[in-house]
Order: structure tokens, then C-alpha cells, then sequence
């Protein structure tokens, strides 16, 4: 006779843990980050790694407050997420304490105060990006030519020195180094009554969307196919952010393309294609169904083409995202799918 | 919208192989078990027969201890439940609560018997003109010999087949899609035994009234498939059908294998017979023939003992009785690392706490784990909705928000969303990143929610009462009422009888 110690069923070993999920989305962001490097020079990966730490800081902190238990938390990834997510969207040569700011709204309000991991409403890294750019529209818009054309290029050193002293080593200061983003150009250039094709006379555009971001997107894409076919991200998220996004701005493109832009256009410019594979697809703060999700993203995306069109801002993801993170509830409420034989 | 009534679809069953949501495909690990030929252990020292092993009720025990018990000799009655029989001849060394092979590792009223190693029969009554023989005979037959479903439900068969009568039966399935990883033994069945599945099916057919048999067995059994159908063409049984379907976890569960056959659901709150639809276990179909055809009652089965703790994994025919720890000798004992023992598969099945546990008609399966099969136990994580379980989930529930639901007692909520619809097959739990035992909480979830409707009836049994009584106290109050002016008036009618007699009496007298 022999005594065995009992457990649960399954009798086997889990396949996946939340860290490996976590860790396959910070594998997937890696081709975007070094393009993003390779068009707009080291100042990013200055701002991934203060991110970085900053987000541990707070959770660290939070953690510690809330007396939970450090090492399964910080070792699942989940802030380290948010952090590049967040990086990602700021200008690479913003002041330090900017991501000081954001992070801590990020991962001690819209995280842990909403009950930390799997309980937040909205999607941290949003609710981080868009605290500091309404809170500090100047440093948040101070944004870099792509380096092809840039007069001056800063290097890891003075780009270290620019985010933490703020003083820029070149003649002719901030002003010499920073140019308005693809998106803003075409927003004011339209404003004051240009043309789109005018104004896509300047180098500042490629092909599609603004140069060296539509690479940068693609790039992006790239790792977002990956999450698809590590099934971490469901495709109705991406197809129905781009393809509500290209549908919507369609008839507006056809009946006037001197003041609307080319729909891809829209979808290879600012912070679609990451939103639409990586931050619109954030489980927790997004749908449930398919359906519901494909509801969500096509939300995030209509609202992100409204505030490009007739909003304030130039690219309205972010805010698209935490609009849509708000029905998100509502909307499982209504898609939830027909359990087997009701 | 004009719709096709389900239970013609369903008269097509087989015909065409559907899907049905989520699942998993898991690695089968059954190869291991299925390299030697089945063989009969040697009789264990002492048998313990559970008076408990099928759906329902215990059974009273007919024996007690000193008598001398043949084999197949019946050792425990239960009238709407399936009989109890001795495995094998000897002495009922005692009736007494034992160790009973159970999830909760409770203990229940089990026969002792000390094998006398004779082997001598109790006479056997086998029922020769089976093909022709009245469905009653046939159905009265399968309770005697104590038939259950030995997929592992062991639901009495009979019931099975008397509530098919009632219901008009067209089509019988039997399962032969064994979609646990590791066992084998229905394989194992279906391989040795092919013309003893085509009898069972012929028999309980007729027993049921049905027109067709489709036999579902996965795709990835090899010889299987022209073993039965081989079968199948000398019983010169054309209305038998085997089917491959294709193995995705837990397609061999009745729901989904009913789903795959027809790409109809069952009614959540229904069953198979619904459709026209009955399903039986092949295991259970051959036990029908051997019951029917020689009189053996369900004394003995296929069991898999296999898993990475055990040293020559197989498959025995074993006694129901026979301590586990028997079987596993017979294999040549465990492995260095064993660290688990569980009766049934690794997805569904539950892990006893001691290799004392007897055999049961239900055990398909004995499977020794080592740690490395199980892992250490996980930190138990938040949910991160991440969805994976609801893309698992073949009834299509979304586990997250149960989860949810469970834990903050929101029990309406969770009744709404489909917790009875849980089926228990394990999906959610084993592709869960945050490693919480979905499952577990289910099942405390579905048992609030019984014992919730059991409460409300008793309330509504309670307040029907209180209204009834109310009832009855206020009509004996407005009787109590109406006799009292029915009377008042009648004495008053009475005074002013008298009064007026006395006014007559008194004028008279006057005058």
C-alpha cells in the first residue's frame, strides 16, 4: 500500500504562463524598436529603459503597499509592457521626468488603484500617455525629423543629455533639432487651406504615410503577425482597427482628395498600426468575444480618424483606446456568444 | 424562416463530420499502453466490491460476512439502479465502510471477498435467440448483470435504454472515441474484440428500437477502423457505420461527439434522446453481448494502468475489487518518481490519495504521474482576460467571466452565463497563463447554485404552506364570522319571535 499526495485535475503541466505571454509582446515590439532607432536615432531606447525603470519603481512600491508579494508581480513582465508601450508613443528626446509622471499614473492609478493586474479599466500605458500630453503639450510634441534629412543627428551621448538637462548641444536649440511629425504637418497644412498633395510635397512624407514612420509601422506589423501566429492576439483587433480606419476615411478621400488624405495614408502614419497590434489588442481592457472585440477595435479606430479629422490633436489613438476601454463592459454585455445547446 | 425538425437532421448522423467550438489538441501519450496484448492479472489476495460504483443510488447488500459468494453471484440490489456482483468465488470475509474510489476520497459500504481461487460460476442463463428476443427480456437483463456506461458516467444502462423506448430512439451512437490523452483500453477493446462491440450494438439496437448504429472512433486508431468495420460486414449489419472523427479534445464527450456526428447541439437542459440520439461506450457494448449472449454479469473490465510511473505500462482485464496496487504490481510496479496516482485521464480524471482503492466499473484508467508530468505547483496569478479558455471552451462559455462571477457570488449572473453548461473537461483550466483552477471553481460554483435552487424550492414549498394555512385560517375565521351572525340573527329572529308573541300574548291579554 503506498500514500500519494492529491491535486487537482488537469494532472499536467501548464503549457504557458502570463509571463511568457507578456515576454512573446516584448519579443513581437523588438523589429519596431530598432527600426524606430535605425529612422529616429538612440533617444527611444533612452526612453524604453527610464520607462522600464520608473514602471518597476511604482509597481515595486505599489506592490508593497497593497502587501502582495513582489517577485510573481514584477517577474510576470506586465509593467515592463507598459513602460515600452508607452515609450513608444512620446517624442524620443522628452524630458526624463516625463516618464517619471506617466509611469506612475500608469502603474500606480490606472493599474493598481483599479485592483492591479487584470482589474484595470483602461489600458495603462494610454492612460500614461495621455496624462503627460495633456499635462505637458510642449515637451511632448518636441518630436524629431527622421535622421535621412535631419540637419543635426544627436548620438547616444547628446541624446542622454538633451532628455536629462533638457539643453540641446546644437546651435539654434530645440528649434534646430525638432520638426513637426508627418501628422501635424498635414493637419496644419490642410487647416490653413492647403492641398494634401502639396502638402506630400515635402520630404517629410514617404509612400504612404510620413517617412521613416511608415517603415517604422511596418516593422511593427511585423511583430504583430508574430502575436498572431502565437495566437497571443486575435486578428479581429488589428483587421478591424485598419480596415475601419481605411473604410471611414475612404468616401471622405474619394469626394475631396485635395483636404483628406489617402486612407493608407492614415493607417501608416502616428500610432495605428502599434495601436491596432498592440495596444488595442490589451486583453484586459479590451473585449472579451470576437465579436465584441471586433466592435472594440472598429470603435478605436472610427474614434481615432474623427479626432485626426475634426478633433484638436493630431492622432487621436490613445484617446480612442480609453474611450473604447470604457464600453468595453457594455459591449460584452451584448456579444457575449450562445453557450452550447441554449 | 422555415427550420429542418432537428431529429431528422439528426437521423443523419455520421454521415458528414461537423466541428464543434474550441478544444484542444493534446499529445496522446496512448501508444505506451497499447505494445503488449491485454491479459487477466493473477486473482488478487482480497477483493473490495464498492456497493456504490454506478450513477444513483448504494446498493443493499445481499451478502454477509462468512457466506460463501460464487462468481458472478449477486451481491448487491438496488431496484432503479444496476445490480452488484461477486468478481470472483470465495468467502465475504466482511461488509463493512472502506476507502471507495471517489474524487473526495470518501469511504462507503464495500464487500470483502477473500478469493477461494476456484473460479466456480454461479449458473449462468444466456438468452439465446438475442436477435429476436423482446426488447424487455433484453433491457430486464442489463439490470440484473448490472450494466453501467463504462465511459466512465456509469449511468445504469438500462435506464438508458428504457428512457430510449419511451423517447423513440432512431440512432444508437457508440463511442469509441477515447479522447483523454493515455488511455486506451476502448482501443485496446475495439483491436481484440471487434465481433463482441457489433453483437452488443446488434443487441442493444433492439433493445432500443433504433434503426442505425454509427460507431465514432478517432482518426489516429489505426487498425481500429477496419477491425470493427470487418466486424461489422460478417455480422452482415448494414445499418452499422464507422466513423473517423477527427481527434481534438474532448470529442469523445457526449455533447461534443453528438455535435461532431450531426452538428446539432444537445438542449442544455435535455438529453441525447432529444435528437432521437442514444450513446453508449463501445466497452459498454461489448459487456451487453457477454451479458446478453452468455449471462456474465459486469464483473470484470479493460483497465490502462500506464503514465511515466509505472514500469511496463499496459492494459489488464481486471476484476472489479482488485486494489490498485495489485494491478500495478502486474505491470511490474512503479517508477523512482512517481509523485501522483489518478483513476481516469489527466484532463478529467481525479487523483487518489492511496493504491488501497479497488477497482470500479467505472476506472478506465490507473495512471501514475511523476513530478515532472505534473510540475510544481504554480503560483496561482490575476486573470488577465487574456481569452484563451473561452477559445477553448467547447460549450462555448466564456470561463473568465465565471471565474468572475464565482468569486465575487454573483450567482445569478453566473447562472445566467452558463455555468450548468460546464461540462468539466479541463480546456480552460490547462490553457489558463495564470494557472487558476478553473475548473475547481466551477464545481464549488455549479454545487452553490444546486444547492441555491434546492433552497428556493424549499422557500416556495415553505411559503405555499404559510399562504395555504393563512388560507384556511382566514375562511375558518370568516366561517367562524358567518356562523356567529348566522347564530346572532337567529337569536335576535328568535327574541323578536318571542317578543312579538309576548306583544300578541300581552294585546290578547289586554284585551
Amino acid at each position: 500500500m503506498r500514500s500519494f499526495q492529491t491535486g487537482a485535475a488537469p494532472h499536467m503541466s501548464p503549457q504557458i504562463t502570463v509571463a511568457k505571454v507578456m515576454l512573446q509582446v516584448l519579443v513581437a515590439l523588438l523589429p519596431g524598436i530598432v527600426a524606430y532607432t535605425w529612422f529616429f536615432g538612440p533617444g527611444m531606447l533612452i526612453q524604453i529603459l527610464l520607462a522600464i525603470v520608473f514602471a518597476l519603481v511604482f509597481e515595486s512600491l505599489m506592490l508593497r503597499m497593497r502587501g502582495l508579494p513582489l517577485k510573481p508581480f514584477i517577474n510576470d513582465y506586465s509593467a515592463v509592457v507598459t513602460a515600452v508601450l508607452f515609450a513608444l508613443c512620446i517624442p524620443p528626446l522628452a524630458p526624463w521626468w516625463i516618464s517619471c509622471i506617466a509611469m506612475l499614473f500608469a502603474i500606480g492609478f490606472a493599474k493598481h488603484l483599479y485592483g492591479g493586474l487584470g482589474q484595470n479599466v483602461f489600458n495603462p500605458a494610454m492612460v500614461g500617455y495621455v496624462v503627460v500630453l495633456i499635462s505637458f503639450p510642449q515637451a511632448m510634441t518636441a518630436w524629431l525629423p527622421p535622421l535621412a534629412f535631419a540637419e543635426h543627428s544627436l548620438g547616444l551621448f547628446d541624446s542622454l543629455l538633451v532628455i536629462f538637462t533638457g539643453h540641446v548641444p546644437v546651435a539654434g536649440g530645440w528649434d534646430a533639432i525638432t520638426q513637426a511629425t508627418p501628422l501635424d504637418t498635414l493637419k496644419t497644412g490642410v487647416d490653413s487651406g492647403r492641398m494634401v498633395s502639396e502638402i506630400r510635397q515635402s520630404p517629410l512624407f514617404g509612400d504612404f504615410g510620413g517617412m521613416g514612420w511608415e517603415w517604422t509601422a511596418n516593422w511593427f506589423a511585423l511583430g504583430g503577425f508574430f502575436l498572431l501566429y502565437k495566437r497571443v492576439i486575435s486578428w479581429q483587433v488589428p483587421v478591424a482597427v485598419i480596415a475601419s480606419v481605411i473604410l471611414l476615411s475612404l468616401p471622405f478621400w474619394l469626394a475631396d482628395p485635395d483636404s483628406n488624405p489617402f486612407p493608407m495614408q492614415h493607417v501608416f502614419s502616428g500610432a495605428l498600426v502599434l495601436a491596432a497590434f498592440f495596444i488595442a489588442t490589451d486583453p484586459v481592457s479590451g473585449c472579451v468575444s470576437n465579436t465584441g472585440r471586433l466592435i472594440f477595435a472598429a470603435g478605436v479606430g472610427t474614434i481615432t480618424l474623427v479626432i485626426r479629422r475634426w478633433g484638436g490633436y493630431p492622432d487621436g489613438v490613445a484617446f480612442a483606446v480609453l474611450l473604447m476601454n470604457m464600453a468595453a463592459p457594455l459591449i460584452d454585455r451584448y456579444t457575449r456568444p450562445r453557450v452550447y445547446g441554449k | 424562416m422555415n427550420f429542418a425538425d432537428p431529429i431528422d437532421i439528426a437521423r443523419d448522423a455520421g454521415k458528414r463530420t461537423h466541428h464543434f467550438h474550441g478544444g484542444l489538441r493534446l499529445r496522446h501519450n496512448k501508444r505506451i499502453s497499447c505494445q503488449v496484448p491485454v491479459e487477466r492479472p493473477p486473482l488478487p489476495d482480497i477483493l473490495v466490491v464498492p456497493l456504490l460504483q454506478h450513477a444513483g443510488e448504494t446498493a443493499e447488500p445481499l451478502v454477509k460476512a462468512g457466506d460463501r459468494v460464487l462468481k458472478g453471484q449477486q451481491i448487491g440490489h438496488c431496484e432503479p439502479c444496476a445490480a452488484v456482483h461477486a468478481p470472483t468465488s470465495g468467502t465475504v470475509e466482511a461488509v463493512e465502510d472502506r476507502l471507495m474510489t471517489h474524487a473526495s476520497g470518501m469511504t462507503g459500504p464495500c464487500v470483502i471477498i477473500r478469493p477461494d481461487r476456484k473460479e466456480q460460476w454461479v449458473e449462468l442463463e444466456p438468452i439465446h435467440d438475442v436477435l429476436t428476443a423482446s426488447p424487455d427480456s433484453l433491457i430486464i437483463r442489463l439490470q440484473e448483470c448490472g450494466l453501467a456506461g463504462l465511459g466512465g458516467a456509469v449511468f445504469p444502462t438500462h435506464a438508458k435504454a428504457l428512457d430510449g423506448l419511451e423517447r423513440k430512439i432512431h440512432t444508437l451512437i457508440l463511442n469509441g472515441a477515447e479522447c483523454e490523452p493515455y488511455i486506451s483500453c476502448d482501443e485496446m477493446l475495439m483491436r481484440e474484440q471487434p465481433d463482441k462491440i457489433i453483437l452488443g450494438a446488434r443487441i442493444l439496437r433492439r433493445a432500443l428500437g433504433a434503426e442505425r448504429v454509427v460507431i465514432a472512433i478517432e482518426d489516429q486508431m489505426g487498425a481500429v477502423y477496419a477491425a470493427l468495420a470487418y466486424a461489422a460486414k460478417c455480422a452482415e449489419c448494414k445499418s452499422i457505420t464507422v466513423v473517423k472523427i477527427t481527434k481534438i479534445y474532448p470529442e469523445g464527450g457526449e455533447r461534443q461527439l453528438i455535435q461532431v456526428l450531426t452538428g446539432l447541439e444537445v438542449p442544455a437542459d435535455g438529453r441525447p434522446s432529444d435528437l432521437g440520439l442514444v450513446c453508449q461506450n463501445v466497452a459498454t457494448a461489448a459487456a451487453v453481448a457477454e451479458a446478453v449472449t452468455e449471462g456474465k454479469p459486469l464483473i470484470e473490465r479493460y483497465v490502462t494502468v500506464t503514465g511515466n510511473g509505472i514500469s511496463q505500462p499496459r492494459n489488464l482485464l481486471a476484476l472489479i475489487g482488485t486494489p490498485f496496487s495489485h494491478l500495478v504490481k502486474a505491470c511490474g510496479g512503479y517508477t523512482a518518481h512517481v509523485a501522483r496516482l489518478v483513476v481516469g485521464g489527466p484532463m478529467m480524471g481525479y487523483a487518489v490519495s492511496n493504491d488501497a482503492t479497488p477497482m470500479v466499473k467505472a476506472a478506465n484508467c490507473i495512471l501514475a504521474l511523476t513530478q515532472s508530468d505534473i510540475a510544481a505547483p504554480q503560483v496561482e496569478m490575476p486573470c488577465i482576460r487574456c481569452g484563451e479558455c473561452a477559445r477553448a471552451c467547447p460549450a462555448t462559455l466564456l470561463p473568465q467571466q465565471l471565474h468572475m462571477q464565482i468569486k465575487n457570488r454573483l450567482w445569478d449572473e453566473a447562472e445566467e452565463y452558463g455555468l450548468t453548461a460546464c461540462i468539466e473537461c479541463g480546456c480552460c483550466d490547462f490553457v489558463c497563463p495564470s494557472h487558476i483552477p478553473l475548473v475547481e471553481w466551477f464545481r464549488y460554483g455549479k454545487g452553490e447554485l444546486h444547492q441555491r435552487a434546492i433552497e428556493t424550492q424549499a422557500t416556495l414549498l415553505a411559503r405555499e404552506r404559510f399562504e395555504a394555512r393563512e388560507a384556511r385560517l382566514t375562511r375558518k375565521k370568516l366561517e367562524l364570522a358567518e356562523k356567529m351572525s348566522r347564530r346572532k340573527q337567529m337569536l335576535k329572529d328568535k327574541a323578536a319571535h318571542k317578543e312579538a308573541a309576548e306583544k300578541a300574548h300581552g294585546s290578547s291579554a289586554d284585551a
